[in-house]
């Protein structure tokens, strides 16, 4: 009975270490989940990227639910999801608001006129130091921040319509706005 | 009597090591020493969050400079190494850190070896002893003594 059991054993060991293994297969090492999620949205104010002489803020947004979006002219990431930006805008679910994260001012504003300003309004954050209030490491990234001014959910890498749809839309629901 | 560019070339060999470490951080080093020492420490021991195998310290990403500015500020500061630590981890979470940090839910990650090591030890223990017991419950003869 005893030997039993004693051969039994490595072999369930083997079986914990197989599924921990299968699981780390399909884990993404670069999504790396954020500990915002479920606390107060970080404050910002941030020169206005057409023009710097007034300011982006989004501290007097609580009260309605919004996204936050990182983006930056160098990003291939960007340019890819900038369509499904664009797609919400025309929605008209909720405000956008677009950080430029360690971009060039006249190159960023080149990018909307060329493809379309999907923004409610855009922040220059030259000095990349929002973003890391953010715990942003790749743009792009997108936040979506709750009626109550929590961080609700974070989107890594380009936001597409189906990630839109499945993450996005039903925590919305849950925001009532 | 050794030419000068031996001499140069002996200077260069002496300051190697240095420039190694020097490589990637073009800032300027704190007049300090000691906050210098901490600063680089602290630099090794947070994740650089886009080349994931890298520290700030060794990675020249344009975020891993961003860090090591706001880690520099932060120390000019005068804040401890436990608040700038606390700062990272609120954005970037435990992941930021080469070294998790001990906590209820890390408590199995940090035991993990000292339980496999015992689970060995009991394992080792359980077959040496019935190795030596189903030895004990042999029959004479089978050890090679002859019956007269």
């Amino acid at each position: 009975m005893m030997r039993k059991t004693l051969f039994v054993l490595p072999g369930i060991a083997f079986i914990l270490l197989a599924v921990f293994l299968v699981r780390g297969l399909f884990l993404d090492p670069s999504r790396i989940p954020s500990p915002l999620i479920g606390t107060p949205a970080p404050q910002f104010t941030l020169p206005d990227l057409g023009d710097p002489a007034s300011q982006v803020t989004n501290i007097d947004w609580t009260g309605s639910p919004y996204l936050v979006n990182v983006w930056g002219t160098w990003c291939a990431g960007c340019r890819e999801e900038h369509e499904v930006l664009l797609e919400i805008a025309r929605e008209n679910e909720l405000p956008i608001l677009g950080i430029n994260w360690k971009d060039q001012r006249e190159l960023a504003l080149r990018w909307l006129a060329e493809l379309g300003n999907p923004y409610s309004a855009v922040g220059a954050d030259l000095e990349g130091r929002v973003a890391i209030d953010w715990g942003v490491y790749g743009a792009p990234e997108t936040f979506l921040v709750g009626a109550d001014g929590r961080v609700v959910w974070k989107h890594i890498g380009p936001l597409t319509l189906e990630a839109w749809r499945a993450d996005f839309l039903p925590r919305l629901a849950g925001q009532g706005g | 009597m050794i030419s000068r560019g031996l001499w140069l070339a002996a200077w260069l060999a002496l300051l190697l090591p240095f420039g190694t470490a020097l490589a990637i951080d073009s800032e300027a080093a704190f007049e300090d020493p000691a906050m210098q020492a901490r600063y680089e420490n602290l630099n090794r021991e947070l994740r650089c969050l886009v080349c994931q195998n890298q520290s700030i310290a060794d990675s020249n990403a344009t975020l891993a400079q961003d860090l090591r500015r706001e880690v520099r500020e932060m120390m000019a500061e005068g804040r401890n190494d436990a608040y700038i630590r606390a700062f990272m981890t609120a954005r970037y979470g435990d992941f930021v850190l080469y070294e998790p940090p001990l906590a209820p839910r890390t408590w199995l990650l940090w035991a993990a070896p000292g339980l496999l090591v015992m689970i060995g030890l009991l394992a080792a223990v359980l077959v040496i002893r019935r190795r030596a017991r189903s030895l004990e419950d042999e029959p004479q003869e089978w050890r090679g003594e002859v019956d007269p």
